[in-house]
């Protein structure tokens, strides 16, 4: 994935030359991640900038050139870190078209990596897309592979509104797939059908996508259960028409997400569900996620974190109920 | 109205005391009694051979991600040394030196870059606070706890760590002026190390050194060798008396380097030159003050292998330790853990098939040693 994230930059740059990098580390190093790796090299230190290590400044400093009309995408390193810069994204990124009636708008990316399972120290593992989803003004978008990795980073550059775009780390390179050398853009705001299935529709997205599949699967070889997986790919704005239609055929709903339980973007989902498709619900909508604690370690990771054991079995007590 | 000058006109001073081969600028000596000298080689030697232990453990996937401290032991035990147990320290990510030296144990430092959240507390009668990670946040705690102490009427000192990156965070500088308005006793210790990840100094400040933004906050500063323990020991002694005196914080910038990567995920030849390490190479804090201790006829024989006896049985305690149990997840989120808490502990305990136990609560438990408990699949 990080290679498809790495070309939708790149191709973004090339036509369009008010688009630039803007971050820390992301210049000679190519990213932590190596996202922007080579970025450096190509379109030089002007549009592909090494910031000092503060994250207000990167944000802060990527509003000021938004409003005069570039296309600033910004790389906070981790999720976990975006707290230094959130009063920058919440007061001024989300709100500024409004203040200015129009006449400003924050046409900016911020990229993050997000989530867990990589064994990484606390700041490092956390899923925080709820806080920005709950900002009215701002898009959250979170792909769950290469492919549309790729398609929607080039839609959120081009997108007018500001767009939080989360990329998770499980993925970066673990998930492998063809991506076609021509511009891919997908449609920021639209849910996917990851497959069909008429007895239980199970949200996701990002790397619970992956697991989602996987508990699928199992559903269907021991239980012979039908799951359809609706992959969000875009958080905020939320696509409830998918959801609904989805609902309205399989009258179940499973909501998976890595981010802690109470108040996280599962509530929105099932609310939406329900306000949807309430007629056609049999039971009533199960989330699985993260338990309501702060960080609990790696070593206690795999605890904390929605598995495929947790996703089936909530699966079965829905089908059941 | 003319132009005026108004006062701060500044200069910076900047002290060496040991060159680089070990030779003593005698007017400077802080004339530290022999066990001491002693007792620092032996620290420094061991947070040494301890990184170098912790870099092989990760690289067998024994340990996780951590942050090496390879050339910087003598900024971080110059430092820590000044301070009494009674005072507070509080570190960044990258002070396994000073953590050693306070007396967290190398089970626990290896716990908690295991991802056990067992290796961030500390003991009951700890004055430091534990590993922070998000760059330059702790800074206003340290300002925090300075306060308090001149609250409470405490002569404690804190002693506050960061790098030269942290510099150039919003939390550094709102830390610093508090410390200046509010004159407590804190001393700020940066560790400019000339790299933040693959960010060179001159490329995170325009100005000539760090030691001079503590000026325009209105309080006192010093550039030192951070690779010469004798010069970073005098100049925090000095700035921890003046905090305890009452004369307010100071900032001591220690001008060292990371001979390492910045954390084992890192790839440090993608941004600087072998050329450039191997400079600073030759100023090895170590080796420069073994070569004072030579000549000084302070060296034990017998030094190495006492380390390293002490280094194999802390890797020995923390591989005891066994995976820990999924329940205990949810101790110590909450004092008084709300009831979706018990609720979410009960649904996990019945899934695990057990009966669910209460919130360990204070006193905290140790992780399970020993004993391996199957997860559910």
């Amino acid at each position: 994935m990080v290679k498809a994230l790495n070309l939708a930059l790149l191709q973004e740059m090339e036509r369009d030359p008010d688009v630039l990098v803007i971050g820390e580390d992301v210049g000679v190093d190519g990213g932590v991640f190596r996202v922007t790796e080579d970025l450096h090299r190509k379109f030089g230190g002007a549009r592909v900038m090494d910031t000092p290590l503060a994250e207000a400044g990167i944000i802060g400093a990527s509003v000021g050139m938004a409003l005069y009309g570039l296309k600033p995408v910004c790389e906070i390193q981790f999720s976990g870190f975006a707290f230094q810069c959130f009063h920058q994204m919440e007061n001024h990124v989300a709100r500024y078209r409004m203040r200015t009636q129009g006449r400003f708008g924050c046409q900016m990316v911020v990229r993050m990596p997000y989530g867990g399972g990589v064994r990484a120290l606390e700041h490092h593992s956390e899923s925080e897309e709820q806080f920005y989803a709950h900002i009215p003004g701002l898009k959250m978008v979170i792909p769950s592979g290469p492919r549309n990795a790729r398609a929607l980073l080039a839609a959120a550059i081009r997108d007018p509104d500001p767009v939080i775009f989360f990329e998770a780390k499980a993925l970066y390179h673990a998930a492998k797939e063809d991506v076609p050398d021509e511009i891919e853009t997908m449609e920021i705001g639209r849910a996917q059908v990851d497959r069909a299935g008429a007895d239980l529709t199970l949200v996701a997205y990002g790397a619970m996508v992956r697991m989602a599949r996987e508990a699928a699967d199992r559903l269907h070889e021991e239980d012979g259960a039908q799951i359809e997986i609706v992959d969000l790919l875009t958080i905020s704005p939320l696509d409830r028409e998918t959801l609904t239609a989805s609902v309205r055929k399989t009258g179940r709903a499973v909501v998976v997400h890595e981010a802690p339980k109470s108040f996280g973007p599962g509530a929105e989902i099932a609310t939406s569900i329900m306000e949807g498709a309430f007629l056609s619900l049999e039971a009533p909508i199960r989330r699985v996620a993260a338990h309501d604690v702060p960080f609990v370690g790696f070593a206690r990771e795999r605890a904390n974190l929605p598995d495929v054991a947790r996703i089936v079995e909530a699966c079965r007590e829905t089908l059941a109920f | 109205m003319p132009r005026t000058i108004i006062e701060p006109q500044f200069t910076i001073e900047h002290l060496s005391i040991l060159d680089s081969d070990g030779n003593l600028d005698s007017a400077l000596d802080p004339r530290i009694p022999p066990e001491e000298l002693r007792r620092l080689y032996r620290a420094m030697l061991l947070a040494r051979h301890f990184d170098e232990r912790m870099l092989r453990l990760q690289r067998q996937g024994r340990i996780g991600t951590f942050a090496p401290i390879k050339g910087q032991e003598a900024a971080q035990l110059g430092s820590v040394a000044a301070l009494r147990r009674t005072d507070w320290m509080v570190p960044s990510f990258r002070e396994t030196a000073s953590m050693l030296w306070r007396g967290w144990s190398m089970e626990k430092l290896l716990l908690f870059f295991s991802g056990y959240l067992e290796g961030g507390r500390p003991e009951p009668e700890q004055r430091d606070l534990p590993i922070c990670i998000p760059v330059a946040t702790q800074l206003p705690h340290a300002v925090g706890l300075a306060y308090a102490a001149q609250y409470r009427g405490d002569d404690a000192v804190v002693m506050a760590y960061c790098g030269d990156g942290a510099t150039s965070e919003g939390d550094f500088h709102e830390a610093m002026n508090f410390a200046g308005v509010w004159h407590v006793p804190v001393v700020f210790i940066v560790q400019n190390n000339q790299w933040a990840i693959s960010i060179p100094l001159k490329k995170q400040t325009h100005s000539r050194t760090i030691a001079q933004k503590a000026l325009a906050y209105g309080f006192p500063a010093l550039q030192v060798d951070g690779n010469d323990l004798l010069a970073v020991y005098a100049a925090s002694r000095e700035a921890v008396e003046r905090a305890r005196r009452g004369d307010g914080p100071s900032l001591i910038e220690c001008v060292t380097y990371r001979l390492g990567v910045h954390t084992t995920s890192d790839d440090p030849t993608k941004y600087r030159s072998a050329e450039e390490v191997a400079a600073w190479e030759r100023k090895d804090p170590l080796t420069r003050f073994r070569a004072y201790l030579q000549a000084q006829n302070l060296l034990e024989p017998g030094l190495e292998e006492a380390v390293d006896a002490e280094i194999a049985r802390g890797v020995q305690a923390f591989e005891a330790a066994g995976p820990p149990d999924p329940l205990t997840v949810f101790d110590h989120a909450y004092g008084n853990p709300p009831a979706e808490i018990a609720a979410q502990r009960a649904a996990m305990a019945a899934r695990l098939g057990r009966a669910p136990q209460p919130d360990a609560g204070a006193p905290p438990s140790p992780p399970m040693r020993g004993q391996r408990r199957s997860w559910p699949s």
